[in-house]
């Protein structure tokens, strides 16, 4: 009768099984940091006195919050991961290689039914291939660095079922701020969240990584999802073992919603809090400076695409910036063409980087700007000047929004997708 | 473990942005000199309260935001001995334990109680807070013996330096 997360914390802790409310010590399967925490890190390292990771291996190194850097203090930073990493025979992803929150995955660092700790609060994310996996601060970053293990508070989980299928030009991203807009922002503090139900079933794995990625817009702690058939195929291009972990028939929920997907539409988040969610059609009209399409919420190939279907052969009005998350995707979408189509249409593709999501650079806003952007916060002064604002939405919304400068519904472009 | 403070009584959602801005944290890597910023966008006369050996009483989702680690440090700094509230994001808790500041969850009836400037006394190993003015006070679930003894040692780091081991060493929770 236990979670998933119930599951992983006893595996990885050495106990037959866990309850919601237990401490343990769990083993670390793999710890990150990045440009925006790294440095931080190593200096709680340096204060512990201890001066070796735990395992090479499996501390994993990320130059991608302002890469390439718009900065020489940047540049210093960037500098001294690359000598530490070194020093220590830990693998960097320098400049180019992309988003951690992309790169970890693709790159077969995530296993079904690990632990996974990183210095950086959507860590989450990789909940949606069966991970336990948790954001943490620089001494739990260290600390998980220099012994691969850490204390945690075994969380409840609260279950949200979502059935039925999502209508044409209703995307995973307009799921999630559904379900923001019910469970709201802190609650899901200190617990963690499954998604069950036949649509997230027969979800791709861009749109779970994008249901994942926003837990922690709701406080939560993980966001570990059963593996599905789409996931264990990607899954199985990358890793060779899988043991996913499934939840008890019988497992204990501390609270449960119902969504029926089919009836859902195409959603914004109104700054400043991601839980202010309204249908697009209440809000359309509005005039925006500027689209941001990426991150590690929205900048997969199943959103380029989507935008490639509702700007090929037209023209954008505003500037629009489009920014894959990694590598992988940059060429992917070289190679489908989908650059090219975009670039005509009158976008701006960067290379992969978190880029303007934390207004780092490629795109900050200006004094009163609007900006409709996919990725995750739209807090007050995020992607530049403190009076700019930043409406979130999906990869669709963005890019209808892109071809007519104003906040448009994308289902009037529906026939193309 | 015995800590007296004198209530500062602030809101819902206090954000690590609120408590120590952004814009500060790569100005000085000194935490100590932080400290004249801290809650500078609600009150830049908060920081002369908290310094006289203050316990904050907040309400929901203290501490929301990214999971920078200098605002529960600014605040141990700047005098904070403890902070009470409503609930506690989830980074920042874990944060504060590693600090070796305490943070003690209270029933939202209790903390509409308490006034600023209120004198409190929280008794970490028995469980409870008193409000010494009023003369009344409330259960709170005491802290797991391991994250008192890391309190008690003032953060994870200087445990970690006088025992070069860490509590959970050698045993399973
Ligand atoms: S894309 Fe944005 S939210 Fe994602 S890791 Fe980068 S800065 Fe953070």
């Amino acid at each position: 009768m236990s979670t998933i997360v119930e599951k992983i914390l006893a595996k990885k802790s050495g106990k037959n099984s866990t309850t919601a409310g237990d401490f343990v010590v769990a083993d670390i399967d793999v710890v990150f940091a990045h440009d925006g925490t790294a440095l931080l890190a190593i200096e709680s390292m340096q204060e512990l006195g201890i001066n070796k990771v735990f395992d090479p291996n499996k501390v994993v190194f990320f130059i991608d919050h302002a890469a390439p850097s718009p900065s020489p203090q940047i540049s210093n930073i960037h500098l001294a991961m690359r000598k530490f990493a070194k020093q220590q025979g830990i693998k960097l992803f320098d400049v180019g290689s992309g988003i951690c929150h992309q790169v970890l995955p693709e790159e077969g660092y995530v296993k079904p039914g690990s632990v996974i700790v990183g210095a950086d609060s959507h860590s989450v994310t990789h909940g949606a291939f069966n991970a336990f996996a948790i954001g943490v601060g620089s001494t739990d970053a260290a600390l998980a660095m220099a012994t691969g293990k850490l204390w945690f508070k075994v969380p409840e989980t609260v279950k949200v079922i979502v059935d039925g299928e999502l209508r044409k030009y209703v995307m995973a991203k307009d799921l999630i701020l559904n379900v923001l807009s019910i469970i709201k922002a802190d609650g899901l503090t200190y617990e963690a969240v499954e998604y069950h139900g036949s649509c997230i079933k027969n979800m791709g794995v861009d749109g779970r990584m994008t249901i994942a990625n926003m837990a922690v817009e709701m406080g939560a702690k993980a966001s570990p999802m059963e593996l599905n058939e789409p996931t264990e195929l990607w899954l199985k291009q990358r890793i060779d073992v899988i043991e996913p972990v499934k939840a008890d028939k019988d497992a204990k929920y501390y609270d449960e919603f119902f969504i029926d997907a089919s009836k859902l539409e195409p959603l914004v988040a109104v700054p400043p809090n991601v839980d202010n969610v309204k249908p697009v059609r209440e809000v359309e009209g509005l005039e925006v400076d500027q689209v941001f399409i990426g991150s590690c919420t929205n900048g997969r190939i199943e959103d380029i695409l989507t935008a490639v279907k509702i700007l090929e052969g037209k023209k954008v009005r505003v500037r629009c910036v489009v920014i894959p998350a990694s590598r992988r995707i940059y060429m992917d979408a070289i190679k489908k063409g989908y650059v090219e189509k975009l670039v005509r249409a009158g976008c701006t593709v960067g290379p992969p980087t978190c880029g303007p999501c934390i207004g780092a650079h490629m795109g900050l806003l200006g004094e009163g700007e609007v900006a409709i952007s996919t990725s995750n916060r739209n807090f007050t002064g995020r992607m530049g000047a403190s009076s700019s604002k930043i409406f979130l939405a999906s990869a669709a919304t963005a890019a209808a929004t892109a071809l007519e400068g104003k906040l448009v519904d994308p289902r009037k472009y529906g026939e193309k997708l | 473990m015995k800590i007296t403070g004198i209530a500062v009584k602030l809101g819902n959602h206090i954000n690590t942005d609120l408590i120590i801005s952004g814009k500060h944290k790569y100005r000085t890597q000194v935490i100590s000199e932080l400290t004249k910023y801290v809650f500078e966008d609600l009150d830049p006369k908060l920081k002369d309260k908290l310094a006289i050996g203050s316990v904050i009483v907040a309400g929901k989702n203290f501490g929301c935001g990214s999971s920078r680690e200098q605002a529960p440090r600014v605040l141990k700094a700047a005098g904070v001995r403890a902070i009470v509230a409503e609930s506690f994001a989830r980074i920042f808790f874990r944060n504060s334990v590693n600090v070796g500041l305490p943070t003690i969850v209270v029933n939202l009836e209790y903390i509409r109680k308490i006034k600023d400037g209120d004198s409190l006394t929280i008794d970490l190993i028995e469980g409870r807070v008193f409000d010494n003015e009023l003369g009344i006070d409330t259960k709170v679930s005491p802290y797991p013996k391991f994250i008192l003894d890391i309190i008690n040692d003032g953060g994870i780091a200087e445990y970690y330096k006088r025992f070069n081991a860490f509590p959970w060493d050698g045993k399973l929770l």
